[in-house]
């Protein structure tokens, strides 16, 4: 009886690792390269102990801290635990976001699209596809663990020894283990995939802030977050193995209680109740700008937070700036020094730049989902109704211009509640505001090419990427490949005045925003001219 | 006055013709077949109705008005149900409907409530959980449910079930009683049979055939089984006869509709003990136009 529910997993571990036969190579591969292409630029980066020792000196900040945990062997800052305190946890999350992708792929998915229903109608054991899947993803993070491992231990980087780089992996694999226990357990209660994945999401989210607030309080509360075994370890110092065996159990003990849920649940239920929608529609949805912006909600609100997090991420490495230019030849070749102003003001401009850029992902995305909309043959479902093209157009037009508000606000108080903690002489706030929205003729140039693409077909929308990669190549890595003048002039980007070096352009600025309108008005000639396909 | 007129509509994709001189026109109060194989500018000519392609030449006018120029004002009397319905899969279904018939402009939806009843609707899911037909009854529970005086149906019926489209067929009853319009384009002969007053097929991105279904069943052949006392002669002599299979002094065979008089007279002849007709089906009428026009080669 006992092991007719799990008839036939053996074949299932195949059918499985056949189906993701493209997926787990390109998942491990990607972690590897990150982790190698890391691992060899560090010492190249920080040539000298004084170096590296300038570096460890910035590393006991809170929000250094908070981001990637607590340091440690700091007074002898070896590439090694350079490379494990600043890297690791990353590499963590990210074998956790496989898992995560991974399990749901195979538990609520599978079953949503009806698969399980077509396997389970074979002489298949009930607890066969989440053992299978269990298999696999065990398999798949023990692999990753010891792939990274031998990986570096065969780099031969001074300070990064066999056993060290053992537990660097085992670290990585065991942060995929507890979330592939933890998501099936929320596959067993959610009734569909995507409700799954934003759990698992919001969970990883949550333990990661956890262990920030744990990290920085130093009150234990660490130890409730998968990541706190991770960071626990201190590799290539400490080598503290036990906490890779506390997580493995944890792990199991997830995974048992998923096995349960599983063993005593019907196929296509959830212990959470599905919850019913609306029936009858809210009077915000009800217009084309309603509309629009809900269904863009969801990004609109990550995007900011997230820009508030880079933002404060960034402010957070401002106060050591100073040392760390003079301590790092490669860093030099970045800014041209400037009298009158410190280090850090001049890096201001650069670290606003980067962020405007970023920012202008969620600004594009907004014009581009009209295209998205067309391509998706929904774009239809609106024009067959009373709603003009320039009313549906401008709605998306009128949401970018929102969102890039919201983005440079998002990120310059980011940056500045960061830069105020942790600098002796902090920058005014409106010092950062006026850096910041001085990008703003720049984003207004970058909507208005969208939506002259979008204009003339939904099929070219995606060109304006390739323009915001090119404008990100040539104005960061200008100086630093030594680009000529002109080629960082063709990007909107290369415009905007260094702010606080420079004063504002307000001719430029004005100039910027005309041709934006101009453009956008001819986007919308076009957009009014075209058949809609669908 | 026509609702619905179209003259000389072509529509070119590149070099490719989708549409070439299509006419069209249904009238007020009038039930319109739109019959035609995939590809052959049902969709091309609807998606020119409703404003979202623009003819290359010709016209096409409803209510009076330019169908590409006055889209906004034509759509406030207008509904439409895709054959492919895509809704957004984070919406609700009954928020998709209530979204629908405020954008068309209908402030009262007092046939909202009865239309998801008749349809067995559950509004309250999310789309992306909604199957095929499912979703098809969410377009149909909003046109059905705004007061339009023209409804645009592009095969609307090819996910439901049998007992719904019969709330279908009873729903395109009721507009028509009501004085409103539709054009109907369908695989489903059945349906086009018992609901159009007229037909119009369409081929290759031409009108090859419109009428009533009386007009159009001189194309039509009959299909005739026939068992007489005496063997009969050679049948095939007769004109309208095709396609003649015997079996003993069993004869099974198709017959033009307007030579069925003199076939009938000649078979009297021989005793007939038994004798089966099925009746001229628009199915028939669709496969004599592929036998008796042979394609043409289209575009360049």
């Amino acid at each position: 009886m006992k092991n007719r529910l799990f008839q036939h997993t053996g074949q299932l571990v195949l059918f499985l690792l056949k189906r993701d036969r493209f997926v787990i190579p390109i998942w491990i591969m990607g972690i590897l390269f990150f982790t190698y292409s890391v691992a060899a630029v560090f010492p190249d980066l920080y040539q000298t102990a004084e170096e590296r020792q300038s570096i460890a000196a910035t590393m006991n900040n809170p929000a250094i801290i908070a981001m990637v945990g607590p340091g440690y062997g700091l007074d002898n800052y070896t590439p090694g635990a350079m490379m494990a305190h600043q890297m690791l946890l990353f590499t963590a999350i990210a074998a956790a976001i496989m898992s995560i992708l991974l399990v749901t792929r195979h538990l609520r998915a599978d079953e949503e699209e009806g698969r399980i229903e077509l396997i389970r109608s074979f002489p298949v054991g009930r607890l066969a596809n989440i053992s299978a899947s269990f298999i696999v993803l065990t398999f798949v993070n023990v692999a990753l663990a010891l792939i990274i491992g031998f990986g570096l231990a065969v780099m031969k980087i001074e300070s990064m020894d066999l056993e060290g780089s053992l537990l660097y992996g085992a670290a990585i694999g065991a942060g995929g283990f507890i979330f592939t226990g933890l998501t099936a357990i929320f596959n067993q209660l959610t009734q569909n995939a995507r409700s799954a994945l934003g759990l698992s999401f919001s969970a990883l989210g949550g333990f990661y802030l956890l262990r920030a607030l744990g990290d920085i309080d130093q009150s234990g509360l660490s130890w409730f977050s998968p990541f706190g075994y991770v960071t626990g370890t201190k590799v290539y110092v400490e080598n503290d193995w036990l906490p890779i065996f506390a997580a493995a159990g944890i792990g199991l003990f997830f995974a048992a209680a998923a096995f349960y849920l599983q063993s005593i649940r019907d196929l296509d239920t959830g212990f959470l109740p599905a919850g019913k929608g609306r029936e009858k529609a809210n009077k915000t949805l009800l217009s084309p700008i309603g509309l629009t912006f809900r269904l863009q909600r969801t990004g609109f609100i990550c995007w900011t937070a997230g820009m508030f997090i880079l933002g404060i991420s960034y402010g957070a490495v401002l106060g050591d700036l100073e040392s760390f230019f003079q301590d790092v030849d490669l860093m030099k070749n970045m800014l041209v020094p400037v009298e009158g102003y410190t280090l850090t003001e001049q890096f201001l401009p650069m670290l606003l730049s980067v962020m405007a850029m970023m920012g202008t992902i969620p600004v594009l995305m907004s014009v581009l989902k009209l295209a998205g909309e067309e391509k998706k043959g929904r774009a239809e479902n609106i024009y067959s109704l009373a709603i003009s093209r320039n009313r549906y157009l401008w709605s998306h037009i009128f949401l970018a211009l929102i969102s890039a508000l919201f983005m440079l606000l998002a990120m310059a108080i980011g940056l500045w509640f960061a830069a105020a903690a942790v600098m002796e002489e902090p920058f005014q706030l409106s010092t950062i505001f006026r850096g910041a929205f001085a990008f703003l003729p720049a984003l207004l140039l970058m909507i208005s090419i969208s939506v002259l693409l979008v204009g003339i077909s939904a099929k070219y929308g995606a060109l304006t990427w390739i323009y915001l990669l090119y404008s990100f190549i040539v104005v960061y890595l200008g100086n630093l490949l030594q680009f000529p003048d002109w080629m960082s002039k063709l990007s909107p980007y290369g415009y905007i005045p260094q702010i606080p070096v420079e004063s504002m352009d307000y001719p430029a600025a004005i100039m910027m925003t005309i041709i934006a309108a101009l453009i956008m008005v001819t986007g919308t000639f076009f957009y009014n001219k075209r058949d809609i396909s669908g | 006055m026509a609702v619905v007129e179209t003259r000389n509509l072509t529509k070119k994709f590149g070099t490719f013709s989708a549409l070439s001189g299509v006419d069209l026109s249904v009238d007020k109060g009038e039930v319109y077949g739109f019959i035609g194989p995939n590809g052959a500018g049902k969709s091309t000519t609807i998606r020119i109705l409703l404003g979202l392609l623009k003819a290359s030449s010709g016209d096409a006018a409803i209510f009076g008005m330019d169908a590409w120029r006055d889209a906004v004002e034509i759509h406030k009397r207008l509904a439409y149900v895709p054959g492919d319905v895509n809704l957004w899969p984070n919406l609700t279904g009954g928020e998709v409907i209530d979204l629908f018939l405020k954008l068309r402009g209908s402030e009262k939806n007092s046939k909202r409530d009865e239309m998801i009843e008749r349809f067995q609707l559950d509004p309250t899911k999310k789309c992306r959980t909604y199957s095929k037909g499912n979703r098809q009854k969410v377009a149909l529970v909003s046109a059905f449910s705004a007061q339009a005086d023209l409804y645009i149906l592009d095969e609307p019926t090819s996910g439901l079930d049998p007992l719904m489209e019969k709330v279908f067929q009873e729903c395109v009853m009721d507009v028509k009683e009501a004085g409103g319009s539709v054009i109907l384009s369908s695989h489903i002969l059945s349906e086009v049979e018992k609901l159009c007053d007229r037909v119009g097929i369409i081929r290759e991105g031409t009108m090859i055939e419109t009428g009533t279904l009386k007009e159009l069943r001189h194309l039509t052949r009959t299909s005739l089984l026939v068992e007489t006392a005496e063997k009969m002669g050679d049948l095939e002599m007769l004109k309208g006869v095709h396609g003649s299979e015997w079996k003993g002094n069993i004869v099974q065979f198709q017959a033009d509709s307007e030579e069925i008089g003199s076939i009938m007279e000649y078979v009297s002849r021989f005793g007939v003990i038994r004798i089966e007709s099925a009746p001229p089906t628009l199915e028939d009428l669709f496969m004599r136009h592929y036998e008796t026009q042979p394609s043409q080669p289209r575009g360049k």
